[in-house]
């Protein structure tokens, strides 16, 4: 239509909604309702948009798909989207989990809801803007354009040290970013264009390589986020609405992940392999210590927030193993951890709606009065940490083999984190739904509303099929996998023979 | 066409100024009662309104006119259009200020206009004494303007530091240009050139550390931006919308055009300056800002720095570099006069506020200038898809390809820096609780925060034709 392809409609689609938002007038509990279905339909419209993009869409290709270019800017800045198989299950799983959002945050945000759910529509644009641009600036503006709503989300609808936790969110982002700019420029200054494609052929000299590498790092490595930039993120988690935390640990954070992937490997072989023993050592850190971190939190949320940090420790390992099942892996971890993380803050979320509270210590024995709560709760703590036959599992064990060839000392102090990981998801689910129903305010607790149970119950029935049937995710990577691979050795077997021809 | 004919039309916006401000100064002298405005206003925004459209018809080639003194290109055309679009924003913004303030003279008008005329005048100017005729057109005309409420301490202190800090800065300015002049042998821009071919001497030089002086003092550019926080918070606001848009666009025209046209042999020389003051600027406003409480020397502040991000651009001394400090400059106007309309907005039971804390909880007494305010705050601050993330994109790449690496880094630490205090008025506007409302705001007013804030949000969806724009007015300075 007009020129412009299904994947502008998805990415726009969502703002359409927030227009439609931002026209209606008036503050009654009628008009917050008509908002609140705007928005579900919304979302729901989007996700059946990018269902028909996915039924469109060829696995068996690692090409771009569903291209489409228009001029922009000039002089080789143009606007182009396109999605392969590395990109499109993110693009999948930000349209699978905004209309949870919307619906987690029906009766939790009493106050401003029409701005708030118009933050989230176009968060949401920007979210799926991220996985769709074939060019460069575009994805910048998109990447850092988050930032704004996410900013408000905290800020406004956040916990009582919300504005410390939402400058803290921004700063830290955007000094990444800016630094991820510069490499940009410079990159376009030996491209004179910031088109992905021609970026993905063109190869950057060694030397510069290094620099661009270490800029796109300070940008993703805050983004993922991994040890030692890590530290807005459990204060962002703890202070943010329920929705919030999930948008934020489910896609977000895959942000950084998906950089890597698209930016750091393919263009810059050779300086992925010079660094990669560092990014490993920061992942094996992230993994251990912010698992005994997480042992040690009182506040439900922050132990999630710490445990997202050590799993994407496992995705950054991963995927600088660069073997075909480490990118897998990761990219499986990645949409794995989306729909597990983003369904504990939910599980979260739901206590906290009752109680008003965070602390672990306020809970316990939950079990006797909310069953199904804790069936829930179970399945995803499970997952969490990478139980046989839930979706956790698989990344983890496809990460570990991946790395596991490279250097077998990374995977062995990766996979004690496995163990610590257990530790704490176990204490901290026996501490709240097991022990003694002491506590006479959680006696009265009801059992989840029919609400919750839609929103917990496709996660569930996802987070166990994709246990036992990983291939559809696997699958659509597969062939854009296999072709970074193969070009990243073949780049690391050129950079050799010359390094060999120089002596 | 006989050659006056021939300036004439190349200088039509100049001679329509120049003829409208002296018609306009009869109108009120004659027509005005008791000294109190009499459509004086009106008509000035209709004579600035005529100039900005008679650029569109005019040829759109480029001349040299009146002597190689005056030059009419693209370039000229393009930074032209900025400053009197400032002009004509400052004055739409003005007319109720000024009523309320009861210092709605006719007088104030006409030096708006007399004050535009100069800064045409220096876009132009082609030669030394051209260029200083200008400056002091504008100058003398902006130092009456800061003074212009003259029964307010404030703005008569604000008047006084301008003019004498001005002089100081006009003396320097002159003393660069007869040294240059001495060594060169010519006032002319292209002579000069001609001349300083090769390794200039020390004398050269020298004219054009102070040449450089005098420019830096009238862009605002560390160390040469005392004046700027005092004169910001005292002069009336619609004359301080008028010197951070209108002027800052004239001033970084000329030393755009001088340092390019007069100087392209010896840009190893200049660049220096540029890098060095570029990034004291932008570290001055990025810090000095943060502890500010009164909005107008707040932009003060960020005026500095944003300057100091538009040389940016102008040390990569190319084209790109040059199209990044137009296009800068373009958004910078559009993000400054928003501001500015806020600004204005912000009255309090017939009382104009100054205090940041004026604008707590913004966003639940009215959200739409809450939207508009905070989407030129995060505009300023750099922060995509908004227009600002563009400009600060247009001057840092240039820099980046140029190889001035540490500049960059240094440019993009400060500009996260700046972000901190941006976000805080965000942060005042969305998350506090509601301070006393705000009085409604003239539809000028707000017609002016919408429009600007308008443009800053919808730029990312359409800016081809206006960098393509910028593109060829760069392209006729080299």
């Amino acid at each position: 239509m007009f020129g412009f392809g299904i994947l502008t409609g998805l990415v726009f689609l969502p703002l359409v909604g927030a227009a439609f938002l931002l026209c209606l007038r008036g503050d009654d509990e009628a008009t917050l309702n008509n908002a609140r279905w705007a928005a579900l339909i919304t979302t729901i419209a989007t996700f059946l948009l990018s269902l028909w993009a996915w039924s469109l869409f060829n696995t068996a290709s690692a090409d771009f798909q569903l291209k489409e270019g228009h001029g922009w800017l000039g002089g080789g800045i143009g606007y182009k989207l396109g999605v392969d198989g590395m990109s499109m299950p993110f693009v999948l799983l930000t349209t699978f989990l905004t209309p949870f959002c919307i619906l987690a945050s029906w009766e939790s945000i009493t106050t401003r809801v029409k701005e708030y759910l118009i933050a989230f529509l176009v968060l949401e644009t920007l979210m799926i803007g991220v996985f769709c641009a074939l060019d460069l600036a575009l994805f910048y503006l998109f990447f850092e354009g988050g930032l704004i709503p996410m900013f408000l989300i905290i800020g406004v609808w956040g916990g009582k040290r919300r504005v410390y936790a939402s400058f803290k969110f921004f700063l830290y982002t955007l000094l990444g970013s800016l630094l991820m700019l510069l490499a940009i420029m410079a990159m376009y200054g030996v491209a004179q264009t910031t088109d992905i494609e021609v970026l993905l052929k063109t190869s950057f000299p060694a030397s510069m390589q290094k620099w661009l590498w270490l800029a796109f790092f300070a940008s993703f490595a805050v983004k993922m986020p991994m040890w030692p930039v890590h530290t807005w993120l459990p204060d962002a988690h703890v202070e943010a609405p329920t929705a919030g935390s999930v948008v934020l640990a489910a896609i977000l954070l895959k942000m950084g992940g998906y950089g890597f992937i698209r930016f750091s490997l393919p263009m810059f072989p050779d300086a992925s392999h010079y660094f990669a023993p560092l990014v490993w050592t920061l992942s094996v850190i992230a993994i251990v210590y912010t698992s005994l971190v997480a042992l040690a939190q009182e506040d439900m949320k922050k132990l999630i927030a710490y445990s997202s940090v050590a799993h994407m420790g496992f995705v950054t390992m991963g995927l600088f193993a660069m073997t075909t099942q480490g990118v897998q892996g990761a990219v499986f971890q990645m949409v794995s951890h989306g729909l597990v993380s983003g369904a504990l803050f939910l599980c979260v979320g739901v206590v906290y709606d009752r109680m008003h509270t965070r602390d672990i210590d306020a809970y316990g024995g939950l079990v006797k009065v909310m069953p199904l709560y804790a069936a829930a709760f179970m399945i995803f703590t499970l997952a969490n940490v990478g139980l046989p036959g839930t979706s956790g599992f698989v990344g983890e064990f496809l990460t570990l083999i991946g790395v596991f060839g490279v250097n077998s000392l990374v995977a062995l102090i990766a996979t004690t984190g496995v163990i610590l990981s257990a530790c704490y998801a176990l204490y901290l689910y026996r501490r709240v739904i097991f022990g003694v129903l002491e506590k006479p305010a959680l006696a009265a607790l009801s059992d989840l509303s029919p609400r919750e149970i839609a929103l917990l119950a496709p996660l569930a029935l996802l987070t166990i099929y994709y246990g036992f049937h990983p291939g559809p995710i696997l699958d659509a990577s597969a062939a854009s996998v296999d072709l970074l691979v193969r070009n990243y050795d073949a780049a690391l077997s050129v950079a050799k023979t010359a390094a060999l021809a120089a002596h | 066409m006989t050659s006056i004919q021939y300036a004439l039309v190349h200088s039509l916006p100049e001679a329509l100024l120049a003829l409208g401000a002296l018609l306009l100064l009869m109108i009120g002298a004659f027509r005005a009662r008791d000294g109190r405005d009499w459509l004086v206003a009106e008509l000035a925004i209709a004579v600035l309104g005529l100039a900005f459209i008679s650029m569109f018809f005019q040829l759109k080639s480029s001349a040299l006119v009146w002597g190689g003194s005056f030059v009419d290109d693209a370039f000229g055309r393009f930074m032209k259009a900025l400053a009197l679009a400032g002009a004509i924003v400052s004055l739409l913004l003005s007319l109720d200020f000024m009523r309320r303030e009861k210092i709605d003279q006719f007088e104030f008008p006409v030096l708006v206009v007399i004050a535009t005329l100069g800064m045409l005048m220096l876009i132009s100017a082609r030669d030394l004494i051209a260029l200083y005729l200008g400056l002091e057109l504008m100058s003398l005309a902006l130092y009456v303007l800061a003074a212009f409420d003259r029964d307010n301490s404030r703005a008569s202190e604000a008047g006084l530091k301008y003019f004498a800090l001005g002089a100081l800065s006009s003396g320097m300015l002159l003393y660069g240009a007869s040294l240059i002049y001495g060594f060169a042998g010519t006032v002319s821009f292209d002579g000069i050139a001609k001349a300083l071919n090769g390794p200039p001497g020390i004398g050269a030089v020298f004219g054009l550390v102070f040449l450089m002086a005098g420019l830096s003092f009238k862009m605002s550019i560390v160390p040469f931006h005392m004046w700027t926080p005092d004169v910001y918070e005292g002069a009336p606001t619609p004359v301080t919308a008028f010197f951070a848009s209108a002027a800052k666009m004239a001033a970084v025209a000329v030393t755009v055009r001088v340092v390019t046209t007069a100087f392209p042999h010896i840009v190893s020389e200049w660049r220096q300056i540029v890098v060095f003051t570029s990034i004291l600027s932008m570290a001055v406003g990025a810090f000095a800002a943060i502890g500010q409480t009164n909005i107008k020397r707040l932009m003060a502040y960020s005026s500095i720095g944003h300057m100091g991000f538009a040389m940016v651009g102008l040390a990569a001394a190319n084209e790109a570099g040059v199209q990044g400090v137009l296009l800068y400059m373009a958004i910078y106007l559009a993000m400054t006069v928003g501001a500015f309309a806020a600004i204005l907005s912000m009255r309090v039971t017939g009382t104009y506020v100054e205090n940041i804390g004026d604008l707590a909880g913004l966003a639940r007494r009215d959200g739409f200038m809450a939207f508009c305010l905070s989407a030129i705050m995060l505009s300023l601050a750099g922060i995509p898809p908004l227009a600002g993330f563009w400009a600060k994109w247009f001057v840092f790449m240039p820099a980046v390809n140029a190889g001035l690496y540490p500049l960059a880094v240094l440019g993009v630490l400060a500009s996260a820096v700046a972000c901190f205090y941006y976000l805080r008025i965000v942060k005042i506007i969305y998350f506090d609780d509601p301070a006393r409302a705000f009085d409604k705001a003239s539809p000028a007013v707000t017609g002016v925060l919408a429009g600007s804030s308008l443009l800053i949000v919808l730029f990312s969806f359409y800016p081809g034709p206006i960098a393509a724009a910028a593109a060829d007015a760069a392209k006729s300075l080299f």
